[in-house]
């Protein structure tokens, strides 16, 4: 049996997401021995032509370009699986989408007509079907192997959508919030990145996105009673997924 | 004089008796400074534990603070329980490899070492009875919490001081411990510890000591300590609580608790005694080896009421009453007991500081009518 065509994708993005599969140092021959890695520009300029039975996307939507695009890959993909914050919720970029674009391309290029971006930063999700998405900011290298392990395997990969705090007590880390009064987005924040701030006594800031059934108006009020201003609250729900609709929401209720 | 069960004994301090049982060769986990809150980890000597502290604690708020540098307990339990070592969060079950017939299964059990908790409450002891009924109950047991539970000693601390989200007393779990301790500590007012002998192993631990033994004196002394302690507590849970929940499943507070709900699930993973799990299970890469993971769950994620076709619990509404009500009235039928030990973790420890007092309080202040 042929191995299964796998195909990179990017989009808006950093590349830190890609760089997370080829972080799978230990593991990568293993995977390169599973599958065929057909188009990968961050890892080959050797490419293969689809259509591709795996697609992993990275990058959320910004141009006209992007939305041609994507269809593209769509079409060339059996299975389209987004992977981190960008793609599933237009990423740190989706900033503009509480703003006016025009305005920022004005101060920012000499030659603003020379621009041609679209007036939000959407996820892969806004525009094609997406078979699964991977969040994290980056993503996490253990959920991202389970992933393709499980596509492999054809199995439901195994990534909760429950909150933050579940790894946290797992782990035994003491709450930042409740024994030093640290804001966190840790209880309406998908867990996944391996408990990675809190165990630092950081709060957490959200990079995996909203949780399942998340309830950010009452997390917001203990924000405030702990002394955060509403603008800070604001902008606590607004980095890497302020573009997530139950994130976004709640930064706008505090504008 | 030999110890014996029911005897009693004075120590100074609790030194000899950590230094008793490492010599005896039991791994000692007590409790211990963590990141700002009062943890269970493993001791080497009795100055691993954090003499001096006592705690603040209410609902969403803990916080340390320097006590009597000579007293050793006056803390009272923080956000973990002794669950974690008996039911640890993460266990491999079994792992498998592929053959040329198939799967081969290869059961997994973690190396326990003999285990003494050093300085359970009445209310952790409680919870620790309330595990034995869920995992070791006769129609059905656990082996590895059984085998687990076999290996462990049990020093308790009667506790000499509430926190404000105590409600042991009104659970009839504490604050002092009858039984279900090997040996019992009471810190006295003026110093010096009551001890009292509940097993034959604890008998063979005191007996390395050689003890003096305690007269009325001290024996009315411990008890003054925790009536003390027990008069403190200003939470309490009310005695009709398993039929007032049974009679209010379409009360309004239902909502209005679950507007202020994360479902974020800390109540759960904080609670002694909340004992569900998820199985995780996984492959390598070419398929020919297979692990299966136990993990803890709770009844406040999506995922925990997946059956075929979707969750059956959506709401937080429907999550936090699946909790409250099986916690304090549906375990009951199941397991002939409260699931509740007043311990009050799920109220210092739910980032938003909901209360299960207080929710029970405001059905017991407005029932719903009930017919005929």
């Amino acid at each position: 049996m042929a191995k299964p065509k796998l195909a990179v994708w990017k989009f808006s993005s950093c590349d830190g997401c890609q760089l997370s599969l080829l972080d799978c140092e230990d593991e990568l021959l293993d995977i390169a021995g599973q599958i065929d890695i057909a188009h990968f520009l961050e890892a080959t300029s050797e490419i293969k032509n689809g259509p591709y039975d795996i697609s992993l996307v990275e990058g959320s939507i910004t141009t006209p370009h992007d939305v041609e695009r994507i269809r593209k890959v769509r079409e060339n993909s059996k299975v389209l699986i987004t992977i981190g914050a960008c793609a599933t919720a237009g990423g740190i970029q989706s900033l503009r989408n509480f703003a006016d674009v025009k305005e920022f391309t004005n101060i920012v290029y000499a030659h603003p007509e020379y621009i041609s971006t679209l007036e939000k930063s959407d996820a892969i999700a806004d525009h094609v079907k997406v078979d699964f998405e991977l969040r994290g900011c980056p993503v996490s290298k253990h959920q991202l192997l389970e992933l393709i392990t499980a596509t492999l395997a054809g199995r439901k990969p195994y990534v909760p959508n429950a909150s933050q705090c579940m790894e946290c007590k797992r782990a035994g880390t003491v709450c930042v919030m409740v024994a030093k009064g640290t804001p966190c987005l840790g209880p309406v924040t998908q867990a996944g990145c391996g408990n990675l701030c809190p165990s630092h006594g950081r709060g957490c800031y959200g990079c995996f996105g909203p949780k399942e059934n998340p309830n950010p108006p009452a997390l917001s009020a203990h924000l405030s009673e702990l002394g955060m201003a509403s603008r800070e609250v604001r902008d606590f729900y607004r980095s890497f997924n302020a573009g997530a609709p139950e994130f976004a929401k709640e930064s706008t209720s505090h504008e | 004089m030999p110890a014996s069960t029911g005897s009693s004994f004075i120590l100074d301090d609790p030194a000899p008796l950590v230094e008793a049982l490492l010599a005896d060769g039991w791994r000692v986990i007590g409790p211990k400074l963590g990141d700002g809150a009062i943890v269970y980890d493993e001791i080497e000597s009795a100055s691993d534990m954090p003499r001096g502290l006592t705690d603040e604690q209410e609902g969403g708020r803990y916080r340390l603070r320097e006590g009597d540098p000579n007293r050793w307990f006056d803390y009272v339990v923080g956000p973990q329980s002794w669950k974690k070592y008996l039911f640890p969060a993460r266990q491999k079950l079994w792992s498998a490899e592929k053959g040329d017939n198939g799967f081969a299964i290869e059961p997994h059990e973690d190396d326990f070492p003999k285990t003494a908790l050093f300085g359970a409450r009445a209310c952790e002891i409680a919870a620790i009875e309330v595990q034995d009924r869920v995992f070791d109950n006769g129609d059905f047991t656990d082996s590895g919490y059984k085998r687990r539970r076999e290996a462990t000693l049990i020093v308790a601390v009667q506790c000499a001081r509430s926190a404000a989200t105590c409600f042991c007393a009104s659970m009839n779990t504490g604050p002092s411990a009858d039984s279900g301790f090997d040996i019992a500590l009471t810190e006295l007012d003026d110093g010096g510890f009551f001890v009292e002998c509940g097993s034959d192993r604890g008998a063979a631990i005191l007996d390395r000591i050689g003890p003096a033994e305690a007269g009325t004196a001290e024996l009315e002394a411990a008890n003054a300590v925790t009536l003390k302690a027990a008069g403190m507590q200003t939470r309490s849970m009310p005695d009709n609580i398993p039929a007032l929940l049974r009679e209010n499943l379409d009360h309004p507070r239902w909502a209005e608790v679950a507007e202020r709900c994360l479902s974020c699930a800390n109540c759960t993973m904080a609670c002694p005694t909340c004992f569900c799990s998820d199985v995780e299970d996984v492959n390598d890469l070419s398929g020919d080896h297979a692990e299966r993971w136990r993990v803890w769950d709770s009844c406040f994620t999506l995922d925990f009421s997946y059956i075929h076709g979707g969750s059956v619990r959506r709401s937080t509404l429907s999550r936090y009453r699946q909790w409250m009500t099986h916690k304090l009235s549906s375990w009951h039928d199941q397991f002939d007991t409260s699931g509740c030990v007043g311990c009050g973790r799920c109220i210092a420890w739910c980032p938003v500081g909901i209360d299960i007092t207080e929710e029970a309080a405001a059905f017991a202040a407005e029932p719903l009518a009930q017919e005929g």
